[in-house]
């Protein structure tokens, strides 16, 4: 169980901001933190893992506290069980792969979990590579397991995917989710993507100016009209096409294009590259199998 | 036959300084780059005195601090049984003054130039400050390590005005190839002062090529993007 409540005063592109938190996060829990840039989502972060400090706050990860600004608790980044994996990888330029990962390694812990690391994020046959010589996946890959060699208690991923293309963010998300599980993580994402966002977390946090404005699961947060839909999926809107007296909308979902039938009213408010979901209601789907 | 004391001397003076010039001027960079005191710039602005200052002026200074007439030079006589006025220690410690801007300024901006998400990144791998100095920051900060130490190895060798001003022409204790350079053709000697002026060039000029095509080679093997 994690507790955060923090309020710090913060200089933004928009003249002072308070950024005032508090929530509470359960073990082995996915959440994101989503909200537009500049609203404190990075600092969360770097809070959290005591990079920087707050004017005022308390935070509590499974019973330890970390810091407590009344008691004149601060426990210093060293010593808070965290992985994070930065915006740019932050891979250190002049260690190869494995040399990263061994870096990261306590006094006296057991190895082997370098060469387990390797394997599941499928690293081995880089490993005696420079950060220089991967792929921004392979990279984003090769910190995601340095971050997890220490067995931290929080993983927290500051837009790990942004840089990375539309395919290879899909693949990635499954190593992302493959670890959260393997390693019983509690893991704080920030993203932007609200497909990314329903494919991986079980809560959402989204933060305005540096307050929460709302808080739960991505469908209770991001579908205004809840819908009972038993099939739903997040797309994004390629065209819209008038035939007649309908409208048909082409809707990208993963890799494939969808067309939907929609009405005149329907279309009023949708836009091209706008994030939609295409649910159904009341219709029985039928199994078949793939020959 | 030229007399090759002033070379040995030279190179001595230049090896010791370069050495005291690491361990002073690396914390020394650290501080400069990281801290968030405002009362830094002071300590900028004294580092850098030595780059506008004409030596004669530094040591003039430091010939009267160091003078066992004065109060500094008479409590290093009397307590510790130290002179440093025409001696090959006092040399040591102008020269160190006198090239520390050589070594921290490249060191600092070597420092300024990593970015600070490599820093957090050993911090929140429970590294310490000092395991992050010698395993992430002075690893990928090579070329402004070599430059700041042949910079302050070769501007050592190059000094005169302050040398002379501290230490005279003692020979065999500070008679330096610049001093030894400049005391050949007062006594009219032009073919020592030829043969010492040529060896200081050349050396000076193969110290800085290498420095170059150095940070040639390095800057070619591109850093992350």
């Amino acid at each position: 169980m994690i507790h955060f409540k923090i309020s710090k005063k913060l200089q933004s592109a928009s003249g002072e901001m308070t950024l005032d938190l508090d929530f509470q996060i359960k073990e082995q829990e996915f959440v994101t933190l989503y909200g537009a840039s500049g609203s404190g989502k990075t600092t969360t972060l770097q809070l959290l893992s005591g990079l920087i400090h707050p004017d005022e706050g308390f935070i509590k990860v499974n019973g330890n506290v970390w810091l407590d600004t009344k008691s004149k608790i601060n426990l210093s980044p060293q010593k808070r069980k965290i992985g994070y994996v930065f915006q740019d990888y932050a891979l250190f330029p002049n260690m190869t792969v494995r040399e990263n990962l061994t870096f990261a390694l306590e006094k006296g812990q057991d190895k082997t979990i370098v060469d387990d690391l390797l394997q599941t994020m499928e690293l081995v046959s880089l490993q005696h590579q420079k950060p220089h010589q991967l792929s921004g996946g392979q990279q984003q890959r090769a910190a995601l397991a340095r971050a997890l060699v220490r067995k931290p208690d929080i993983l927290l991923l500051d837009e790990p995917l942004s840089a990375i293309d539309a395919e290879m963010r899909l693949k990635l998300q499954d190593y992302l989710l493959q670890a959260h599980r393997k390693y019983e993580l509690t893991t704080i994402l920030v993203s932007h993507d609200i497909a990314e966002i329903y494919k991986l977390s079980d809560q959402v946090i989204i933060i305005e100016n540096g307050s929460i404005t709302k808080k739960g699961s991505p469908s209770e947060v991001f579908s205004s009209h809840s819908n009972s839909g038993k099939f739903q999926f997040i797309g994004e809107i390629l065209k819209i096409e008038k035939e007649n007296f309908i409208y048909i909308v082409s809707v990208l979902i993963g890799t494939n294009i969808v067309k939907v039938i929609a009405m005149e009213e329907e279309i009023q408010n949708l836009t091209i590259g706008e994030k939609i979901v295409v649910s159904s209601k009341a219709f029985n789907p039928i199994l078949s199998k793939l020959s | 036959m030229i007399d090759f004391e002033p070379i040995y001397l030279t190179l001595k003076l230049a090896l010791t300084t370069t050495f005291i010039l690491l361990v002073v001027g690396l914390p020394l960079a650290y501080w400069l780059a990281y801290s968030k005191t405002k009362s830094k710039v002071f300590v900028e602005a004294i580092v850098s005195l030595p780059l506008v200052l004409p030596p004669s002026v530094l040591g003039f200074y430091l010939l009267i601090a160091f003078s066992p007439e004065n109060a500094f030079g008479k409590f290093l006589d009397n307590y510790f049984d130290i002179r440093l006025v025409f001696t090959f220690t006092g040399l040591v410690i102008s020269s160190v003054l006198y090239s520390l801007p050589f070594m921290v300024q490249p060191v600092q901006s070597g420092f300024k130039s990593i970015s600070k998400s490599l820093i957090d990144a050993s911090y929140t791998l429970g590294k310490s400050k000092l395991q992050t100095v010698f395993h992430v920051l002075l690893p990928n900060m090579k070329t402004a390590l070599i430059t700041g130490i042949v910079l302050s190895f070769a501007h050592t060798i190059g000094e005169f005005g302050v040398v002379l001003m501290v230490g005279g022409s003692i020979p065999g204790e500070t008679k330096v190839v610049s001093i030894a350079v400049f005391d050949e053709v007062t006594a009219m000697n032009y073919h020592d002062a030829n043969v010492y002026s040529a060896i200081l060039l050349a050396f000076s000029f193969i110290v800085l090529l290498s420095v170059y095509s150095i940070n040639h080679r390095f800057s070619k093997i591109s850093p992350l993007p």
